[in-house]
């Protein structure tokens, strides 16, 4: 049963585009289901949009109060940073509809044993906890983001190529399996305490630190959250190579070295965790 | 008389069984605090960064580094010491799910039991995190700043009172409305970011011009976390001081009053679905 369901690393392709398109059968009707769940509550979809934007206000706030009382932050302008904020907020949305409300139920699906019954069905276990559900009004919310990196453009005078958005979308992608892959490895640790929404909760703090340009750190800190905690190459690397800040491609090497190896590591931690998981009650 | 000290002993009881409660999450107290002194650390770095490309002796918007870091610093005491965490989320579970009934029947008031519980939880909350956070500030010790002066000192504890309160008044009261709407946590967290941007937590609100400085301080996010911190560095003081105290007062007072009146409202509204 459980070997049965790990079909989709099969190597004959036939199969393999059998699999893949089963899954994105799967994951369509995933998402329709989220839709129409989401919209019984429209206040409150609306509501949590204001929200949202208001957040996101309230750090360009805070961008503005700091350049109100300098000029630069390390060899960061102005509108350098407003960019950094927007591409940072475009991450995290993108990574906020599709994978966290997934992930920071896990601990809520093993202390209520809904997990057991997930590992029953005929789909890999990994792909069900993590793309269950979808959330639309994250996906809403990366238009104020965008909207926020034109502007931020605009005032810098960026004239981007197709190469510039081509990049700057792929790294998008290395950026959100950062987020993906730590939040995940963090979940997991509930397979062992029950009580560990506060787990999830710590990677809020995190955001934090990938909204501020890296040019403010240096040393320890810089190094670890470069190469420990990879969230100063997040949005940072993605923003520098789009305003062609970037000073050597290094960096980009960096962030997907960086988004492989917590790929792997949250794989290792995620077939470690199953291994050793033994249902919550009885 | 008699009738009143039973009453204290009563929820002395609460306070006991919420902090053995409590203890079961001391773990993940610790990992909350430890995961609280990132973006704290981020944005201390930060200020070094823009204070070192400034000349020696200047400052922003009259704070110099040490200044800075010390507001970070007290910051960070002040929110360990009085910010509600779970409280509100547990608050509109309990009504939810028909918990509340038991307190319609009891001879319990349930905002002193709440009240009780919150005490509980901050005071295991700040022996927990007095180890990550006390190691910090040792770190950081070069920045510290004593207070203004001794009366400086007694006004700001003083404000810290009121400031938990406040903290837990207006979260009850945010709270309650899941008598009438499904999913508050909209609601809580659009008071969590006015309190967070308004109330100081990202950078000191006198950096703000003027005009909105002044405005702000009629609000009440101001005295949700930092009016106490501006007080023990003397950076408001006198008839400012004084007047800030009373405002912060007459605001505790409101929150008192509305917590009650929602309450009551609440309360006529519910029915206790599936008994």
């Amino acid at each position: 049963m459980e070997k049965a369901t790990m079909v989709p690393e099969d190597t004959a392709p036939v199969k393999l585009e059998k699999g893949l398109k089963r899954y994105l059968t799967i994951y369509a009707a995933l998402c329709r289901n989220s839709v129409m769940r989401d919209m019984q509550f429209k206040v409150n979809f609306l509501l949590w949009l204001v929200v949202e934007i208001l957040w996101f206000g309230l750090q360009i706030t805070f961008v503005s109060v700091i350049y109100s009382h300098t000029d630069r932050i390390g060899s960061w302008s102005r509108y350098e940073v407003i960019f950094l904020i927007g591409a940072s907020n475009f991450i995290e949305q993108l990574f906020h509809a599709i994978f966290l409300n997934n992930v920071t139920q896990l601990s809520e699906h093993i202390r209520t044993g809904r997990l057991d019954f997930m590992l029953l069905l005929p789909v890999n276990s990994r792909f069900l906890v993590s793309l269950r559900t979808m959330d639309l009004g994250s996906y809403v919310s990366t238009l104020a983001a965008i909207s926020v990196m034109v502007y931020a453009g605009l005032k810098l005078d960026l004239e981007p190529t197709l190469v510039h958005f081509i990049g700057f979308g792929l790294m998008s992608v290395c950026g959100i399996m950062i987020h993906y892959s730590l939040m995940l490895i963090l979940a997991s640790i509930s397979f062992w305490t029950i009580k560990a929404e506060g787990f999830a909760w710590g990677y809020y703090n995190l955001f934090n630190v990938a909204r501020l340009p890296d040019a403010a750190f240096k040393g320890g800190f810089k190094a670890f959250f470069t190469f420990a905690i990879p969230m100063l190459l997040v949005a940072n690397v993605p923003t520098k190579f789009f305003t062609d800040k970037l000073q050597s491609p290094m960096e980009i090497i960096w962030l997907i070295v960086m988004a492989g190896v917590c790929l792997l590591a949250s794989e290792a931690m995620w077939r470690f965790a199953m291994k050793h998981y033994t249902s919550a009650s009885s | 008389m008699t009738r009143r000290w039973k009453s204290w002993i009563k929820y002395g009881h609460v306070i006991n069984v919420g902090i053995q409660n409590t203890l079961a999450y001391r773990m993940n107290f610790l990992f909350r605090a430890v995961f609280t002194l990132i973006p704290l650390l981020a944005n201390i770095l930060l200020w070094k960064t823009i204070f070192s490309d400034k000349t020696a002796g200047e400052t922003v918007g009259a704070y110099n580094l040490s200044e800075m870091v010390s507001y970070y610093l007290l910051i960070l005491i002040v929110s360990s010491m009085t910010a509600v965490n779970e409280d509100d989320w547990q608050i509109a579970a309990d009504i939810r799910n028909g918990v509340i009934s038991q307190f319609l029947l009891k001879p319990m008031d349930y905002l002193t039991f709440r009240l009780s519980l919150f005490l509980a939880n901050r005071l295991i909350y700040v022996l927990v995190a007095a180890i990550p956070v006390g190691l910090f500030l040792l770190w950081q010790k070069q920045y510290w700043s004593g207070p203004a002066n001794l009366d400086a000192l007694a006004l700001s504890i003083f404000s810290l009172i009121l400031t938990g309160l406040l903290q837990f008044l207006m979260s009850f009261t945010m709270a309650l409305l899941a008598f009438w709407v499904l999913e508050v946590a909209t609601f809580i967290f659009i008071l969590y970011a006015f309190e967070y941007i308004a109330g100081g937590h990202l950078f000191p609100i006198d950096l703000l011009p003027n005009w909105l400085e002044t405005i702000l301080y009629w609000t009440p996010f101001p005295y949700l976390l930092s009016f106490p911190v501006l007080i023990y560095l003397g950076r408001v003081e006198g008839q400012e001081m004084w007047n800030g105290l009373i405002v912060q007062f007459v605001w505790l007072i409101l929150a008192f009053v509305a917590a009650r009146f929602v309450w009551n409202r609440g309360i006529k509204s519910y029915t206790a679905v599936g008994g």
